[in-house]
């Protein structure tokens, strides 16, 4: 009952001091939005890459020929025979370079990797016209290509590319299967690139090593026991330089992409968590003004009957008012802003609704701390001094 | 609560402040009683004590020495949470400068006490719409007070001050902000209250007001130097 009366007066009371009351929550609204924003694009940001990675499959690892110390390369063979290891499914070695592929007068600047036929299984990375490379392909070091779907389209505009000629470095490979469009993960874009077997693709980047191998487990818990059966393999060839090659499972990835993305939100969230504090201040600043503006009204109030607690209350509850007031004001703008960013911005966005209920809390509780020394200071006031006051 | 009989028993209450390291006595040895449904000027000269002696009457402030009993009750020993309980429930305040919230209705201004003494909003609302239609503003119960005359304002406050019936109405130069005529009417409902059995103590340093009064205590320099009753 009093409850309900003093939440009205608190209204009341801000209500009438409309723009200053404003300008108190300002921090608060600030704050909050910009905690939700924050978090919000962070997890966008997460779930996409956790996508993005997880479409490269938990049941991966990947191989990288850094190439130092005194054995730099690997071999073809040498790499196909890393699918001895048990629990090994497929092994896609890769050579990579880059090459200028011309059709006519169209001139491209293009990475170009040599591959064998496992790659569209281990890679999930199929044709959308034409055929994949075939190991006759690779056995008779076939000039034939797979094109992406960006690289096509700046050669060949909307022409059909299978069955066409592309010239890499100035050699003709007749194009044999366009690819499905991927888009771009972590590794670069997966739509520029031209694809050509790796025995021919060794002659024409002139290089014997193999640059990158992709290795599939047949299941995603064997992915801990070939990745350390493939360091000790790999240790030996490279007589224990260790930084020659490196290692990588995708889960692993996942990991450390998720902890620094977190790192960071919360960085960011916590930069914002200060603003509310600054916001608090505020709130406390122009509680204790409010108090000294209102000490008549203190007098008046405790000389007709109010006890302590009863002004206590009646300015926490304005404080905590202001500053909950401030914090829906400010999840308003947060949930708009994160909902607006997602729609109308290239960034991806999901609404961290935990935070949102966090930082309302946290703007309740900066109410209720800050609001806590003026309510306190204006409960003490002394009727007699209070009334004296004009 | 009894209504005859004595309502008020000052003894020996002395008071004094420390002001700028020196002590300065205020009250003296006060002591005199005063009885349901009296009618008494408290009058004196600015600077005679006047003013403390209604901040102890009113229990908004206790002596340092001597004893005040509020209908058979010791203030000086009760804390301040107990005193802003005897405020609310026996005192009703009418202060010179009406003290009304100025954010708040007549009618809210009213009701305040009775928010305090935790009566119900229905009842409350009864209450208050009563003693504004008693001192005559039925009519303006939802204006503020900036929307008022002093006249009005000053009626409200009185409303405020009876609207819980509390026994005792303690009146700090009522008339002080108000024009002779508006402040005759003030007066003139003071009176009417005590003759419907309001014990009324009035504040004044104007003998022409307390003359209104059945009884007149002087103060003078923290003394009591005349206690004179009307035939």
């Amino acid at each position: 009952m009093k409850l309900f009366q003093s939440m009205r007066m608190a209204l009341k009371s801000i209500y009438s001091s409309k723009v200053r009351s404003l300008l108190t929550m300002l921090g608060i609204i600030i704050g909050v939005s910009s905690v939700i924003i924050l978090v919000s694009v962070g997890q966008g940001t997460t779930s996409q890459i956790t996508e993005q990675l997880n479409g490269l499959g938990t049941n991966q690892l990947t191989v990288n020929i850094t190439g130092r110390g005194a054995t730099t390369s690997l071999t073809y063979d040498e790499a196909l025979a890393l699918g001895d290891i048990p629990g090994v499914k497929d092994v896609a070695p890769v050579i990579s370079g880059n090459v200028t592929a011309k059709h006519n007068t169209d001139n491209v600047s293009v990475s170009v990797e040599g591959i064998t036929p496992s790659y569209e299984d281990v890679k999930d990375f199929h044709v959308q016209s034409g055929r994949f490379l075939l190991d006759i392909d690779t056995q008779y070091r076939q000039k034939v290509a797979l094109i992406g779907s960006s690289t096509a389209n700046d050669l060949f505009g909307t022409d059909s590319p299978v069955g066409q000629t592309v010239q890499l470095n100035g050699i003709s490979y007749k194009i044999v299967g366009l690819l499905e469009t991927k888009g771009s993960s972590l590794g670069g874009s997966n739509d520029d690139k031209i694809l050509i077997p790796i025995s021919t693709a060794e002659r024409q980047l002139q290089s014997k090593g193999v640059r990158s191998i992709t290795i599939a487990t047949t299941s995603a818990d064997t992915v801990a026991t070939v990745k350390s059966r493939l360091e000790g393999i790999l240790a030996a060839k490279f007589s224990n330089a260790t930084n020659a090659y490196t290692v990588f499972d995708s889960q692993q990835m996942l990991d450390t992409v998720n902890s620094t993305t977190n790192t960071l939100s919360m960085a960011l969230a916590g930069i914002a968590g200060i603003s509310l504090l600054v916001g608090g201040i505020g709130i406390m600043n122009i509680m204790i003004v409010s108090v000294n503006e209102r000490t008549r009204e203190i007098g008046v109030r405790k000389a007709i009957g109010a006890k302590k607690l009863d002004i206590l209350a009646q300015f926490m509850i304005e404080s905590v008012v202001l500053s909950g007031l401030g914090g829906i004001i400010g999840v308003g703008i947060g949930v708009g802003g994160s909902w607006l960013l997602g729609h109308y911005s290239p960034l991806s966005v999901s609404i961290a609704w935990n935070m949102v209920l966090v930082s309302f809390l946290f703007s309740l509780l900066i109410g209720v701390v800050f609001g806590m020394m003026p309510a306190n200071k204006a409960a003490r006031l002394r009727p007699i001094h209070a009334l004296r006051v004009d | 609560m009894s209504t005859s009989g004595t309502l008020i028993e000052v003894s020996d209450m002395s008071h004094g402040y420390t002001m700028a390291g020196e002590r300065m006595t205020i009250l003296k040895n006060l002591s005199f009683t005063i009885d349901f449904g009296e009618f008494v000027a408290i009058i004196g000269p600015s600077g005679s004590g006047k003013s403390t002696l209604m901040n102890m009457l009113g229990c908004l402030d206790v002596s340092d020495t001597g004893s005040y009993l509020l209908d058979g009750q010791e203030i000086r020993k009760l804390s301040d949470n107990k005193l802003a309980a005897i405020r609310n429930e026996k005192i009703g305040f009418i202060f010179q400068s009406f003290n009304l919230l100025p954010k708040l209705s007549a009618v809210e201004n009213v009701e305040l006490p009775l928010v305090y003494r935790g009566i119900s909003h229905r009842q409350r609302r009864q209450l208050a719409e009563d003693a504004l239609t008693k001192v005559g503003l039925g009519d303006r119960m939802h204006h503020r007070p900036a929307e008022l005359s002093g006249g009005q304002q000053q009626r409200v406050a009185i409303a405020r001050a009876m609207a819980g019936s509390p026994p005792i109405l303690l009146a700090d130069e009522p008339t002080g902000a108000l024009d002779t005529r508006t402040g005759k009417e003030v007066m003139g409902m003071i009176r009417q209250l005590n003759e419907q059995g309001h014990t009324i103590i009035l504040i004044t340093h104007d003998l022409e007001i307390a003359e209104q009064a059945n009884r007149i205590i002087r103060i003078q320099d923290g003394n009591l130097v005349e206690d004179r009753r009307k035939a």
